[in-house]
């Protein structure tokens, strides 16, 4: 498989600070890459500088092998990578439909229109005209992957979905994943709770204070390692 | 009946400063800043009138059809290639670019047409006047209260209906997020800035055939829009109509006591809103 | 985070010699009427004017982060406590000072609602405010109405000496004002509102009265604008309402503390000479002269937003009035990620 995200030797910082560094990643069509580190790891750090939101100090982002480091995120999405953020950060003054046609903004065509998100999330379409911030938390992240399926990417960014939710509502929004996978888009996702993302992902990436330390296939990392590089308790 | 005919001129007055109004209360929804020289623009809208109405043979009409939408033009190239820029290094350097620019456009309207008043001639269409009773509601009042109702009504169709209103909306929620969805911010900002210097042109020659203008008028016309805005409750193009209805109103209805106050009492109410109603007469929907 | 140790420090480099060249300074500007014509000390009456609303206006907006459009309310009731004042008997240069204390007392009340406003609001609401002053004062007609009055009480007192005095009252004014900023800037409310400058947020979490402190801002600036307004009276002899009351009043201050650099306590002084000399230059000009000043101050909002004593200070870390608190941070020799918990 070819990789669609490349990513090579990328810094990112907060001022002064250095929250990525030397970050090297790969994304193949259809993958499903879990990056996962304590709080403050530089996570999420990681996804806004993918998605154009921050901007890059050094190191390069290729999509499809074009390089896009430069591109601001509004022009990123237009291409094709989408962020769902931390936080889910709906538009509190649209209603859900609303919400989800935003998404339409970017441009881009495919599989993933209001029909298919409605089919997706099947409660959805009785709610459409409510305004987003009367939806609960679970419902609210799934509008949330809904906006960012509405603009048709190629890579679906995820950061901490599970963010203050109830783990049968986490449950039911992973099931989603696979059929979002079957579209022909590569997820990265963003997980604090190891095991979950050893059990969606089949890569998985490990972060500590902005630094790469530990990266593989779930099958082949034992438990141990993760958690000793998960909070660098040990050299890795 | 002094009154009745008070409060119905108050009303057409105000329908022209809402008119004023609308343009700064959606820049400031989407922008969250206050174009100082807002009221300025109106009267460079009205000089534009003058000027091509003195060199051609054009109606009237025409040449305010003509002026509106080259101010939209005008607005949506200010804001991308002036505005945008301070919008980047700051809240104070909107204001300060805003307050020089009105600086600059009043002194060179100076320069240009001296401080001699003028009308915008509208031959008979601006001396007649619907007569309702005792009451005389002049045509040029009407077409004012008839563009601020039929331009908040189009703002509000084109934030709900169209693709482009939805995206200003989110801009406005949350621009980091809206980028995230594709939007253009700096697009955004400068179709916002189009359609208040559209409106705000239209506000000027509908002025300027009412009463005669001057370069130094724009301040007044800020104030006015300011206050309908507060007034009405920030956020809501509905309340900035009834705001600046109910300025027209009070400065109307305190002329007949006593002429020389009637701005002073629409300072107060302004004040007075201020002070124990901040929200506004008609809050903007909770969040 | 275990960065270098920062070092807090307060004189700037060339804090030191300011002291000398200040007080020769000010020898030689308080001995000036008995050295030159009274024409120069008559418009540097202007100067210490402008240098007087500037500093006020950066302390509200360079520090308290105030943009008012509307401090012209001061200058007019300061203008206009030395005229009623003067009426009832109290000698006009006495009057300044109780300009100042009246203007403050009027900016409390207003205070409260002005502060309603926050932001661009907060600038054009002060506006409202100030034409509500002028609005409400020419309706005294003891005070002459909308076309003004003229100042009594100062005509037994001899030409040449009233010059004097009367420039020795602005540079008096002018000189308490900058110490007034630079010692209220040293002090808590100083450490209060850059606090609040680098991170509101956390400023009000950690306790600190902001709003207090911004009014404390608002209250002096009033001050200052009130005795300007009377330094103003005094010097004219007379008084009309719109030009007292003028925004161009405003526009004077913005410009010069943006042109000179706006949060530095030098900046206005800088701005003033700069747009005094202009001023002098460029008299013949009419309202060209208000085209250049305000393309050159939307020129300097956008590409120099540190004004040109800002732009000195960033370059060569000159100061003469050491307010701010530098942290000189030494660089870090690792990286050091913070780990938040
Ligand atoms: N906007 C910001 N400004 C300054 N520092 C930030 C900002 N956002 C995050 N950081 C810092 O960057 C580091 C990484 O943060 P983040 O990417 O949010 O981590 P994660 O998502 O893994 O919890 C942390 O030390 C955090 O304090
Ligand atoms: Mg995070």
């Amino acid at each position: 498989m070819s990789a669609v995200l490349q990513v090579h030797d990328l810094d990112v910082h907060h001022g002064q600070l250095r929250a990525v560094s030397g970050l090297d990643l790969e994304l193949d069509a259809g993958g499903k890459v879990a990056v996962i580190g304590a709080n403050g790891a530089g996570k999420t750090t990681l996804l806004r500088c993918l998605a154009g939101a921050l901007p890059a100090s050094s190191g390069r982002v290729l999509l499809d092998g074009e390089d896009v480091t430069e591109l601001p995120a509004h022009r990123r999405v237009r291409r094709g990578v989408a962020l769902v953020p931390e936080g889910r950060r709906l538009f509190p003054s649209l209603t859900v439909e609303e919400n989800l046609l935003t998404g339409r903004n970017a441009g881009r065509s495919g599989s993933w229109d209001l029909a298919a998100v409605y089919e997706l999330f099947d409660w959805m379409p009785e709610r459409r005209r409510q305004p987003s911030g009367s939806l609960s938390g679970g419902q609210q992240q799934a509008v949330a992957i809904g906006r960012a399926l509405m603009t048709n990417p190629r890579v679906l960014m995820l950061d901490e979905l599970s963010l203050g939710l109830a783990p049968v509502v986490v449950r039911r929004i992973y099931e989603t994943l696979p059929r979002i996978v079957a579209e022909g888009c590569a997820v990265l996702l963003v997980e604090q709770d190891v095991s979950q993302a050893m059990a969606v992902a089949d890569h998985v990436h490990c972060l500590l204070e902005g630094r790469t330390t530990l990266a593989g296939p779930p099958s082949q990392l034992d438990r141990a390692a993760v958690e000793a590089a998960y909070f660098g308790l040990a050299e890795a | 009946m002094d009154v009745v005919n008070a409060l119905a001129q108050g009303l057409l007055l105000g329908g022209l400063y809402a008119l004023f109004a609308c343009g700064l209360s959606v820049v400031f929804g989407v922008m969250r800043i206050v174009n100082l020289a807002h009221g300025d623009l109106a009267i460079v809208a009205a000089f534009c009138a003058f000027v091509t109405l003195s060199a051609t043979s054009l109606p009237l009409w025409l040449v305010a059809v003509v002026t509106v939408p080259v101010f939209s033009v005008v607005g949506y190239l200010t804001q991308r290639l002036l505005l945008q820029r301070s919008l980047q290094s700051g809240p104070l350097a909107t204001l300060l670019v805003t307050f020089g620019l009105s600086v600059v456009i009043q002194n060179l309207l100076l320069e240009l047409f001296s401080a001699d008043t003028r009308t915008l001639d509208a031959g008979s269409f601006a001396t007649s006047a619907l007569e309702v009773g005792d009451v005389s509601l002049s045509y040029v009042g009407i077409t004012g209260l008839v563009l601020a109702v039929g331009s908040i009504v189009a703002i509000q169709l084109f934030l709900s209906r169209t693709s482009s209103g939805r995206i200003m909306r989110a801009t406005s929620d949350d621009p980091q997020t809206a980028a995230l969805v594709g939007a253009d911010a700096r697009r955004v900002y400068g179709i916002a800035s189009a359609i208040a210097f559209a409106t705000v042109a239209m506000a000027g020659i509908v002025m300027a055939i009412r009463s005669s203008f001057d370069p130094s008028l724009g301040p007044a016309q800020l104030l006015f829009a300011f206050e309908a805005v507060v007034i009405g409750g920030l956020g809501s193009l509905w309340g900035t109509l009834l705001g600046g209805l109910a300025l027209g109103v009070v400065q109307s209805l305190v002329a007949v006591a006593d002429p020389s106050s009637s701005v002073l009492a629409g300072h107060l109410l302004f004040l007075l809103v201020l002070a124990f109603r901040p929200q506004g007469l008609v809050p903007a929907r909770a969040s | 985070m275990s960065a270098g140790v920062p070092a807090v420090s307060r004189s700037g480099r060339s804090t030191r010699p300011t002291s000398v060249v200040g007080a020769v300074l000010l020898l030689v500007l308080v001995a000036l009427p008995f050295l030159v014509y009274e024409d120069v000390t008559s418009s540097l009456v202007s100067l210490f004017v402008l240098i007087v609303i500037a500093s006020m206006w950066n302390l509200l907006a360079g520090f308290g982060g105030l943009v008012s459009v509307g401090q012209q309310a001061f200058i007019g009731v300061g203008a206009y406590t030395v005229v009623a004042l003067a009426d009832a008997g109290v000698p006009p240069y006495l009057g300044v000072l109780m300009a100042a204390v009246t203007a403050a007392a009027l900016a409390l009340p207003t205070s409260f609602l002005a502060f309603r406003l926050r932001g661009d609001y907060f600038a054009v609401g002060t506006w409202v405010i100030a034409e509500v002053y002028r609005l409400v004062l020419v309706k005294i007609d003891s005070l002459g109405g909308p076309s003004g009055r003229s100042l009594t009480g100062m005509n037994d007192v001899d030409a040449t000496m009233r010059a004097a005095f009367t420039y020795w009252l602005a540079l008096g004014v002018a000189v308490v004002s900058v110490a007034t900023c630079f010692w209220l800037l040293r002090g808590r409310i100083g450490l209060a509102l850059t606090a609040v400058r680098d991170d509101e947020v956390a400023a009000r979490a950690s306790g600190v009265d902001v709003t207090r402190a911004k009014r404390v801002m608002y209250l002096v600036s009033a001050a200052g604008c009130g005795a300007a307004g009377g330094v103003l009276v005094v010097d004219a002899l007379s008084v009309q309402p719109n030009a007292i009351f003028s925004v161009q009043w405003s526009a004077s201050m913005i410009f010069i503390v943006v042109i000179g650099g706006i949060g530095y306590l030098e900046g206005p002084i800088v701005g003033a000479i700069v747009y005094f000399l202009l001023q002098q230059v460029l008299a013949d000009a009419g309202s060209w002269y208000l085209v250049l000043l305000g393309c050159v101050a939307i020129l300097v909002a956008t590409r120099l937003p540190r004004g040109l004593w800002g732009t000195v200070h960033d370059r060569w870390g000159l100061s003469l009035f050491p307010v701010d608190y530098r942290v000189t941070r030494a660089p870090a020799a690792e990286p050091c990620p913070a780990v938040r918990t």
